[in-house]
């Protein structure tokens, strides 16, 4: 769910989340990723990542048929069930449904398989949107003093709608499909990125070497890229991550209630949702997607656990 | 001293019945029906659900019995004028709203007036009218500027909409608009607790102790409707499984509909009696006013490549619940034939690929919206999908939710700018009878609707239908209905199913229900 | 601190005005026309329009926005545009199974997870610590109705302890009313659990990181008593926000287990406003959250106060 976030704890605070260290104490850029790289919290996200994605990749040569082929002959078969499918030539061909089938006749494997390009789509492209225009309009808001207060009352207005509400409203006004779904995911998660954007830069503006520079005629764009987005970079990459893992989870909840993404694009989601009513006779058709999507989303999350265990040491203190 | 014996005998006899009727008076059934209710209105609504809540708090002047005869309820009886210009109409005594006030000839004429200006039977009858009279309160009649075969039918009408006598109050509302919780008044045999209905909840009836039932036996919509339960409470649970798993834990007492592929959790508990409760017939709708269906032998081509069986397979699944049936007219019904039908919704991907290709299709996508949040139909979509694209078709499927499926097929516009091509639905066996009843066969150039037919020849034959007397002219002019129908594509029958329902054993039906009714229903 | 309190209740209401512009401008661009939903399939497109007229729908957007905000300040949330009930009838009808979820969930969950997370402060780096850790991360990347439905096979259909679904008020005898409680709470406080025993375990551990513990504990103080002198009022803070926060969450939540439990509350009647394109009871529901929200925030901001003399902002 949206603001699910671990770090959310930081904003109403408005705590730095790290302290930027003083020029010339930076550690070195090649040793932080190395560290990053061992650690093994980020290894094992990685890597489950990595295999995910090579499925979402390879899905079509992974033995699957068509996700959205149909054939009412084999509905609702067992785990393993040798099924028959007829072409639309009307020449019929084998096949192992190693997941069963749904109740039409669908290849459940097939289907988990190409689930995975929609929920990894719909992760990345909610997290890197939404961190992108947080990110603008958390340095707007940062550095105009002017717009900084309505900036943040609007923000406060989007946060006090719980996310799941504001998106299904979104959704029932711009219609189903993909787009309208991470558009609708986007919304609720932009003010808690615009928060910690704008805490960073308040921060950084109150820093001594800062003021100095701004009292001595320094352009806003060279604070901006020398200063705060360095010290954005870290924070930021640790919240898209769990944003991406929240958005996952917010795409299965919406195709949940039925107003996620359509059928005919198998998600994760939308599986489980056609599935539950058939849950007592049919359970796999819970099961493996609801396998998948849980596994991918802790991977993710222990990506961003290691993420901001290395990044961002001081953050990870508060977390 | 045997008057002495013969009081006692009598008020023991007394205390024992009522005893008894104390037993039965303390049963609340527990029902999960197959939707929530949001309309109460049975005119305004075409959906089953309010139809259903209709004939619990409402009654019928005339109705259907099990062999499809009119019979007398309300009324006691009628009579017709040789010229067959007037019916004479006469209540029984007795008769009373829930309020207390007594049921009149005023109240029938206004309740007829507001049927016909809204049910497609009703509207087809109207133009017949003269006029009313009330005689007086027990009597009225109904008069004619020509003869019109089918009044009583159409009095008797049950389904979709019902023609239900209400009070004159109530019958005064506009029938552009459902009526209110506080205008649900009946003389039925339950009473509609308007003070305990909670919305996406429940819905509570309570019997109508004043209710009189008639003497015969129930039968069909006819005959005496005794309320055997004390109270019953329609519990809203969306999610069928949920609802199986609490029949089978004695936490509801019925579920109305139970989706076929749940059948086998329980069909093995000996505590549950599974029930036919209802036949459906699916049926496909294409959009005449725009392309690619408005080209009649475009729509022929869909028409050969749609497949019942193979809908009915992946709709429903086993077939012992389903039927192939080619006929507009439910399967097993005086009307039902096969004319015209030959060679089509058989899935002849080959014959439609040629026919398409003959009609100078060019490409412009199919539309077809449906609904994913109804089980019975929102497989229907993706089946026609992929049926029709084996034909060569170009298929866009636009999922919605049911709600936004009304306004949706009401625009009139391009598919792409919001319309669409094609839909599917379901009728309950009982409106799929004959070619006058269902609102979608009406094909007049003005005032068709969703789909928006235009074809003389159809209404033509319409019209003489509703003017046959004889059942042999009947048939012939059904026939000839259905065989234009092939010939330009009105009407799609996609296959007959059947609705099972499931309850506990400790409820019992004491007559053939024709739809799901809750007199003569008792529970032990 | 009166002022304090006073100035944050006033800050809450521009938030409240925002909420309520955002969502009344949202639901007037939605293409599904309420009007057309009640007049049923066969109305004519006269008789659509004439309950967009009885409706208020044809009047200019910024007019229909005055009425609805006039007619809210006297207290008057409007009709329900379906079951013709005043929507108050409808969200008080529906108030209490949400109540009862969310005060279950929330009592719950920080039960279970304060305790856990002192746990694995305590003993940081331990296989309690890591089990806790790792037991939060799955919490939170389990989606809640497959979470719901695995509880629902376990206890409800295989081991038959408690009833699958519904919901049993309060006056009709407090078994039944927890019986069908438990299941849905646990399933909707996992999430919460997570989040609250992870921030729980961080703020005691920068705590006992402090100087001053070390100092107490070199005067001897044991475990218990550092707990509960030191570590908890000094981490209570980010515990208070966390819970905060959370409510959003639990909000969320409570939408998707109302959905696999069939419990009539509020979360179930908002998708089932927005699929009906019920205007009034969307607006109102949505402010009602938004308020509540706030509200909690407003609560948990003037704790802080009491508990940090520092944070008077």
């Amino acid at each position: 769910m949206p603001s699910s976030t671990p770090e959310s704890a930081t904003e109403p605070l408005d705590r730095v989340p790290g302290l930027p260290s003083p020029p010339g104490t930076h550690a070195a850029p090649v040793s932080i990723w190395r560290r990053v790289l061992r650690n093994r919290a980020v290894m094992v996200g990685g890597l489950i990542l990595m295999v995910m994605l090579l499925i979402a990749l390879l899905a079509p040569w992974l033995g699957t048929v068509d996700p959205t082929e149909i054939d009412a002959a084999s509905r609702n078969r067992k785990p393993g069930a040798e099924i028959t499918l007829t072409g639309a030539d009307g020449e019929s061909r084998e096949h192992t449904a190693w997941f069963g089938t749904d109740n039409l006749g669908r290849d459940l494997y097939s289907r988990v398989l190409y689930g995975t390009r929609v929920s990894l789509t719909v992760g990345f492209t909610v997290s890197v949107i939404a961190i992108s225009i947080g990110l603008v309009i958390g340095l707007v808001a940062g550095f105009a003093r002017r717009l900084d207060g309505p900036v943040m009352r609007l923000m406060d207005g989007l946060m006090a709608i719980p996310g799941i509400l504001l998106a299904i409203a979104l959704v029932a006004v711009w219609g189903g499909g993909l787009t309208t779904v991470i558009l609708a995911i986007v919304v609720p998660d932009v003010p808690r990125v615009v928060r910690l954007v704008r805490s960073v830069v308040l921060s950084v503006r109150e820093e001594p070497y800062v003021e100095a520079a701004i009292s001595v005629g320094a352009p806003t764009i060279m604070l901006l890229m020398r200063h705060v987005l360095p010290n954005t970079l870290a924070p930021l990459i640790v919240q898209g991550t769990f944003l991406c893992a929240s958005a996952m989870l917010s795409e299965a909840a919406l195709s949940f209630l039925g107003m996620g993404i359509p059928p005919e694009i198998p998600s994760w989601g939308n599986i489980i949702a056609e599935g539950r009513s058939l849950f007592r006779i049919h359970p796999h058709n819970i099961f493996y997607p609801g396998l998948f999507l849980a596994l991918t989303v802790l991977a993710v999350n222990v990506l961003g656990d290691g993420l901001r265990d290395t990044l961002d040491p001081k953050m990870s203190r508060r977390l | 001293m045997q008057a002495r014996f013969t009081r006692f005998i009598a008020a023991l006899a007394l205390a024992g019945l009522s005893g008894l009727s104390g037993l039965v008076q303390a049963q609340t059934l527990k029902v999960v029906m197959h939707s929530d209710i949001k309309v109460l209105d049975p005119l305004v609504s075409s959906q089953y659900i309010v139809r259903n809540h209709g004939h619990m708090v409402w009654d019928q002047l005339v109705a259907f019995d099990e062999k499809n005869e009119v019979r007398p309820q309300m009324a006691s009886r009628w009579t017709v004028s040789p010229d067959k210009l007037v019916y004479t109409f006469v209540l029984r005594d007795g008769l009373e709203w829930h309020d207390g006030t007594p049921v009149t000839s005023e109240d029938c004429i206004a309740s007829i007036k507001r049927f016909v200006q809204r049910d497609p039977s009703g509207l087809r009858l109207a133009p017949s009218i003269a006029g009313f009279d009330a005689v007086d309160a027990k009597t009225f009649r109904l008069k004619l500027k020509e003869p019109y075969a089918l009044v009583l039918e159409t009095l008797a009408k049950p389904s979709l909409s019902p023609m239900l006598i209400m009070p004159k109050r109530v019958a005064e509302s506009p029938a552009s608009e459902p009526i209110g919780p506080e205008k649900v008044i009946g003389s039925g045999p339950f009473i509609f607790k308007a003070d305990e209905w909670k919305p996406g909840e429940k819905v509570v009836y309570v019997r109508n102790p004043k209710y009189k039932p008639r003497s015969e036996p129930p039968s069909g919509f006819a005959g005496g409707k005794v309320a055997m339960v004390e109270r019953i409470e329609w519990l809203a649970i969306p999610d069928a499984q949920t609802a199986v798993s609490a029949l089978t834990r004695g936490e509801v007492d019925m579920v109305e509909i139970v989706p076929t592929d749940l059948l086998p959790l329980v069909e093995k508990d000996k505590a549950i009696s599974v029930l036919p409760f209802s036949s459906g017939q699916y049926f496909g709708r294409m959009n005449w006013a725009f392309p690619p269906f408005d080209n009649v032998k475009v729509r022929q081509a869909a028409m050969v490549a749609l497949n019942q069986e193979q809908i009915l397979k992946g709709v429903i699944g086993d077939p012992r619940y389903y039927k192939v049936c080619k006929s507009m007219y439910f399967c097993g019904s005086q009307l039902a034939t096969d004319a015209g039908s030959a060679g089509f919704y058989q899935g002849d991907a080959k014959r439609a690929q040629q026919m398409l290709k003959d009609a100078g299709y060019d490409g412009t996508p199919v539309v077809i919206p449906y609904p994913t949040d109804l089980p019975t139909l929102a497989p229907l979509g993706p089946l026609a999908k992929q049926q029709l694209e084996r034909a060569g078709f170009k298929v866009q499927l636009a999922p919605m939710d049911w709600q936004s499926m009304g306004p949706r097929l009401r625009k009139k516009e391009k598919a792409a700018d919001g319309g669409w091509s094609f839909f599917m639905s379901f009728y309950d066996a009982r409106d799929a009878l004959d070619p006058i009843g269902r609102t979608v066969l009406n094909t007049n150039c003005k005032t068709s609707f969703l789909g928006w037919p235009c074809d003389d020849k159809f209404e033509f034959l319409r019209d003489a239908y509703a003017r046959a007397d004889t059942p042999e002219a009947k048939r012939d002019i059904a026939r000839q209905v259905q065989e234009r129908n092939t010939e330009v594509g009105v009407f799609v029958p996609l296959g007959e199913a059947r609705f099972v329902g499931a309850m506990n054993r400790k409820l019992e039906y004491t007559f053939k229900a024709p739809i799901t009714v809750f007199w003569g229903l008792k529970k032990s | 601190m009166l002022s304090f309190v006073l100035r944050r209740v006033l800050a809450v209401i521009p938030v409240l005005l925002i909420v309520a512009v955002l969502v009344f401008g949202l639901l007037r661009m939605v293409p599904g026309d309420p009007a057309a939903v009640i007049a049923g399939d066969a109305a004519t497109n006269e008789q659509v329009r004439d309950i967009r007229e009885r409706l208020g729908l044809e009047k200019p957007i910024p007019v229909q926005f005055a009425i609805w905000l006039g007619r809210l300040v006297q207290g008057d949330l409007g009709q329900s545009f379906f079951f013709k009930k005043p929507v108050a009838d409808l969200i008080a009808q529906r108030f209490e199974p949400t109540l009862a979820l969310g005060v279950c969930a929330l009592v719950l969950a920080v039960s279970v997870a304060v305790p856990l997370g002192v746990l694995a402060a305590f003993r940081q780096g331990s296989w309690v610590d890591r089990l806790v850790m790792g037991l939060s991360v799955m919490g939170f990347s389990l989606p809640l109705f497959v979470l719901g439905y695995l509880l629902v096979y376990i206890f409800a259909v295989e081991l038959e302890w408690l009833p699958v679904q519904g919901y049993a008020r309060i006056a009709e005898g407090f078994w039944p009313f927890i019986e069908r409680l438990i299941l849905p709470s646990v399933a909707l406080s996992v999430g919460y659990i997570a989040l609250i025993a992870r921030i729980t375990r961080t703020s005691v551990l920068e705590v006992l990181n402090e100087d001053y513990i070390r100092t107490a504990r070199a005067k001897g103080l044991t475990d218990r008593e550092v707990l509960v002198r030191h570590a908890l009022r000094n981490a209570a803070v980010p515990i208070l926000t966390i819970i905060g926060i959370g409510l959003a969450v639990l909000i969320g939540g409570a939408v998707v287990t109302e959905s696999v439990f069939a419990i009539p509350g509020l979360g179930r009647l908002t998708v089932e406003a927005v699929l009906s394109r019920d205007f009034p009871v969307i607006q109102a529901l949505i402010l009602l959250f938004s308020c509540g929200y706030l509200l909690v925030n407003l609560l948990i901001d003037i704790g802080y106060a009491f508990l940090d003399p520092r944070i008077r902002y």
